[in-house]
């Protein structure tokens, strides 16, 4: 079963081919990445899964139906969440804040004017979110301002903030960018545990010591096109992949 | 076609103001990232300036007549100003041109009540939220204001242009149409000039300068002028000094259009704003250019046979454009992308 | 258990806040501002600055346009009285309605921009509100003159149920309770506490949370499945049908409607009010609000001999010093007083009275249970500031 089916996209910006025929399968829950060297367009491809940017031509499939034109938040609706390069959260709000807005849009859509509703009476919700928390070992910082968490903090919190909503994908976009390597393999732990949930997962990844400790799949994109697709094994093999992508050099 | 000529005169001299104005506001924006609700504020202390100018000419020696006296018996007072009293005719002739010899004083203290500004206050709000330095300007706004209307009065104060230049010039006639079918004063013909020179003048400061090409760039980056090693920001206390100079320079020349009160700078910067919007946040050609359009599309509207079709259309025009403007082309007519979009 | 003390918090806060605006005559008056027709004000321009503060508070978005709403809510009001009759009820259901169709109309445009240009655009229709108002729809506004209630209007409730003395002033009442002194107040009041009742309500619920998001991060918002929109939009709506409500009430105590409370600068002050009791806090635009009219009350009636008796403790000729100083401050000159607080205010309190209170506790250390999260929140913004 496929649940993300990309065929033929192509997406220019003036005179740069960002994405050049770029055709994708991703398997219901798999862990695929996409690895390329910068520039490659990894993100321009990741963008138009989300509705951020709208490819020239070609389809974008989600479980059947196009994403092509839908606003953002529709996606999200239909079950796609996001891990920005930079964690974006709710700065000035607290975690358990944090956390309880994605799960209120997960259960009451997109806009409701719940406006005579307490929130801390909100049991169900409250309860989520602190589940959540707990899975990502926030939860003594429940009532801190976010704002104040360190850097790996912040992408735990914007992880849980995108688990909360049980999406059907989830797109990770270098999620340990910047990060030092025990906030890294942290993060490598907490993809595994979510990894027993089953979510079909996206990761744009650099650090390849983070792409082969995950993935199943792995699709290497260079100059907008994939050269190349498959197992990590084979792809850590493949000739191609290492002139393109790692100049020949090492690994 | 004269008619329209000469609605196109008429908005002319309306919009070098608003030109002049939105310039220092787009250079102040552009340059420190500030929004500056005083900035009409500037300008009203300009134009208070040419007031205490005019006033200070003006003071009179009160000399008694014994051989004449009033009608109610007292001696008769003479009064002559000072300066005739002292230079003669040059004293007269010096209050005749009160107006343009108050450049001579408005330079200097709008530079240093624009770096004192600047200093003293718009420099710690550099980082905070654009909500804070409008409310914090629009503080000082309100204080300028009211220290001016303390010292001159609540009423306009009108200030004469010189005796030479109050007549009317007949521009219909000079370019070969029918004598008197524009006529257009030759004050307003000055202010024009005037302001040309000014923009053109911060334009060349800013095009030929090193000092200007350094703040052009800071500008479009100023991080990355900062790491290059450049004292940025005493560049742009001193543009944004340049800036008061220019609002304050607009004021002095324009008292004899319009007589100056102490909330006249409110009502310019309103209009201001909406100028700097339609031209685009930081761009200064942009504010420029829809200075002297929005002044001229105010004129036209004006004009009784528009006004017979869209009736009000001459209150809301200016609103209506920058209304439109926004939601069409959102960062005005030649705004660059993502300044102030959040 | 958390939402049971929250809960009990939140009665507590408004059974004192409730006590507190029905006893403002008491505790008011040795300040002198113990009499009606100021009390109708704070209460008037609370509610003002509470819906304001509803929009400004939680999403950020700084409208400079809401003198408009309030002034559909007065024309709005006085041509309910002109048509249906001077009850008050109507009145203030027609005003609320009208405001929030205007707010809905204006707000629907000018949200599609944020920032500064979202600021522009209000002000925009709010001054082509000012001078429509001023020049073609003086049919409608009567202009400069101001609309009020003739005995020659149609008043048809008034007219159906005629009361005892038709032939003097006409003023609002409720169910034949003349509004005006302190019923006018009272009737004020009870509108303040319901509206911030509501504001209470909306600042715990899912809805205000939602809000507080759109100013923290639309970005995320989005890519969370949120429309921010419609939420930026209803909480444009609410803040303008407050403003209508205040516009009725302002001509519930005098029936006059004039074109001047749409200018900009009343606009500015509703912002001035809200930024100095504190934005994004329940209190204080309504401290705010009170004391902006408290200065411009008390102040504005001060006057040389008033100072001369106040520092008759000092010196003769220190005595003159100070009272040409502070001459300066007060009667014409409040506006000045107002200024220079603005500036401080600003500059070294930019989260308001309520930040200094908070602050206050903070320096005591006194600090409640309860106000832990908020305490922090303030302790964390001077920090997200450097």
């Amino acid at each position: 079963m496929k649940i993300l089916q990309v065929s033929d996209v192509n997406k220019r910006f003036g005179g740069l081919q960002a994405l050049n025929n770029v055709n994708l399968e991703i398997e219901e829950g798999a862990v695929h990445a996409i690895i390329g060297p910068n520039g490659a367009g990894k993100s321009t491809l990741l963008n138009c899964f989300v509705g951020r940017l709208v490819p020239d031509t070609g389809t974008v499939m989600f479980n059947g139906t196009s994403l092509l034109g839908i606003k953002p938040h529709e996606i999200n609706q239909a079950g796609v969440s996001r891990v920005f390069q930079t964690p974006e959260i709710f700065e000035e709000m607290t975690l358990l804040e944090n956390i309880m807005i994605p799960a209120f849009a997960h259960r009451d859509g997109s806009f409701r004017i719940n406006a005579w509703a307490s929130v801390a009476g909100d049991t169900e919700i409250r309860e989520k979110a602190e589940h959540i928390l707990e899975d990502v070992d926030l939860i003594e910082k429940k009532d801190v301002i976010a704002g104040s968490l360190s850097r790996g903090d912040k992408r735990r919190l914007e992880m849980a903030m995108c688990l909360v909503q049980d999406p059907k994908l989830l797109l990770l976009d270098e999620p340990t960018a910047g990060m030092s390597r025990a906030d890294t393999n942290n993060t490598i732990d907490l993809l595994k545990k979510i990894g027993e949930r089953r979510i079909t997962k996206i990761v744009i990844e650099h650090d390849m010591h983070v792409v082969f400790s995950l993935a199943h799949k792995i699709s290497v994109l260079a100059q907008g096109t994939v050269i190349a697709e498959g197992l990590p094994d084979d792809i850590k093999g493949d000739p191609r992949v290492q002139e393109a992508y790692l100049g020949g050099a090492h690994l | 076609m004269d008619a329209i000529l000469l609605q196109i005169l008429n908005g002319l001299d309306k919009g070098a103001a608003y030109a002049l104005i939105a310039l220092g506001l787009t250079l102040i924006f552009g340059t420190l990232g500030v929004v500056n609700f005083a900035h009409g504020a500037l300008f009203m202390l300009g134009a208070f300036c040419a007031v205490a100018v005019h006033q200070f000419l003006t003071l009179e020696k009160i000399a008694l007549d014994p051989d004449k006296t009033t009608a109610w018996g007292s001696p008769l007072e003479i009064r002559t100003p000072y300066i005739e009293d002292w230079f003669g005719d040059f004293g007269a002739t010096l209050i005749d041109f009160s107006v343009p010899v108050s450049i001579l004083v408005a330079i200097p203290v709008m530079l240093i009540f624009g770096l004192a500004m600047e200093r003293g206050l718009v420099r710690f709000f550099y980082k905070r939220p654009h909500a804070e330095q409008i409310l914090v300007t629009f503080g000082l706004a309100i204080v300028m204001q009211e220290i001016i209307k303390q010292i001159f009065g609540a009423n306009p104060i009108p200030q004469p242009a010189p005796e030479d230049l109050r007549g009317m010039i007949d521009f219909g006639a000079m370019i070969g149409l029918d004598a008197g079918a524009v006529v257009y004063p030759w004050w307003r013909m000055v202010y024009l000039l005037f302001s040309g020179l000014m923009i053109g003048g911060v334009f060349a400061f800013l095009q030929y300068t090193t000092f200007g090409m350094v703040v052009r760039a800071g500008m479009a980056d100023r991080d990355t002028v900062g790491l290059l090693g450049i004292n940025i920001d005493r560049r742009f206390t001193v543009m944004f000094a340049l800036a008061a100079i220019v609002a304050g320079l607009a004021g002095v020349m324009y008292t004899p259009i319009l007589s100056p009160d102490y909330h006249m700078g409110m009502d310019f910067l309103v209009l201001s704003f909406v100028v700097v919007v339609v031209g685009g946040m930081g761009s200064l050609s942009g504010a420029v250019a829809a200075g002297f359009l929005l002044g001229i599309l105010q004129s036209f509207a004006s004009m009784n046979e528009v006004k017979a079709i869209f009736p009000g259309i001459d209150q809301i025009i200016i609103y209506l454009v920058a209304v439109v403007v926004l939601l069409v082309r959102p960062r005005g007519l030649m705004g660059r992308k993502g300044v102030m979009e959040t | 258990m958390n939402d049971m003390a929250s809960n009990t918090r939140d009665n507590l806060l408004m059974v004192v806040f409730t006590a507190a605006v029905l006893t403002m005559p008491i505790w008011l008056t040795p300040i002198g501002a113990g009499y009606p027709d100021l009390l109708q004000k704070f209460a008037i321009f609370g509610i003002f600055a509470v819906g304001f503060n509803i929009l400004f508070g939680l999403t950020g978005y700084l409208s400079f346009g809401h003198a408009a709403f309030l002034g559909v809510g007065s024309y709005t009001a006085v041509w309910t009285f002109k048509l249906l009759g001077m009850n008050a009820v109507p009145a203030v259901f027609m005003s609320i309605l009208f405001a929030g169709i205007f707010a809905a109309a204006i707000g629907y445009i000018s949200l599609r921009r944020a920032g500064i240009y979202f600021s522009i655009l209000t002000l925009a229709f709010a001054q082509m509100c000012y001078n429509l108002a001023y020049s073609v729809l003086t049919p409608i506004t009567n202009g400069e003159t101001g609309l009020r209630v003739l005995n020659s209007d149609p008043r048809i409730f008034d007219r159906m149920f005629p009361s005892q003395d038709t032939d003097g002033v006409l003023l609002a009442d409720f169910f034949g309770i003349e509004l005006t002194g302190y019923q006018g107040f009272y009737f004020c009041a009870v509108l303040l506490i319901i509206a911030f009742y509501v504001s209470l309500r909306i600042f715990r619920s899912p809805f205000g949370m939602m809000l507080k998001a759109v100013k923290s991060n639309q970005n995320r918002m989005n890519y969370t499945g949120l429309n921010t929109r419609p939420y930026t939009l209803a909480a444009f709506v609410i803040s303008g049908m407050y403003a209508g409500l205040a516009g009725a009430l302002l001509c519930v105590t005098d029936p006059l409607a004039g074109a001047e409370r749409m200018q900009w600068t009343a606009s500015g002050e509703v912002v001035l009010m809200t930024i100095l009791g504190g934005a994004g806090t329940l209190l204080g635009p309504i401290l705010g609000a009170a004391l902006i009219k408290y200065f411009e009350n008390i102040f504005s009636a001060f006057n040389e001999g008033t100072l001369q008796s106040f520092f008759s403790f000092l010196p003769e000729s220190l005595r003159e010093i100070t009272v040409s100083v502070s001459s300066l401050f007060v009667g014409e000159g409040w506006h000045l007083t107002l200024g220079v607080l603005f500036m401080l205010i600003v500059v070294f309190l930019p989260g308001g009275i309520m930040e200094g209170i908070r602050r206050l506790i903070a320096l005591f250390g006194k600090r409640g249970p309860g106000d832990g999260a908020e305490a922090k929140k303030a302790g964390a913004l001077p920090a997200a500031a450097e």
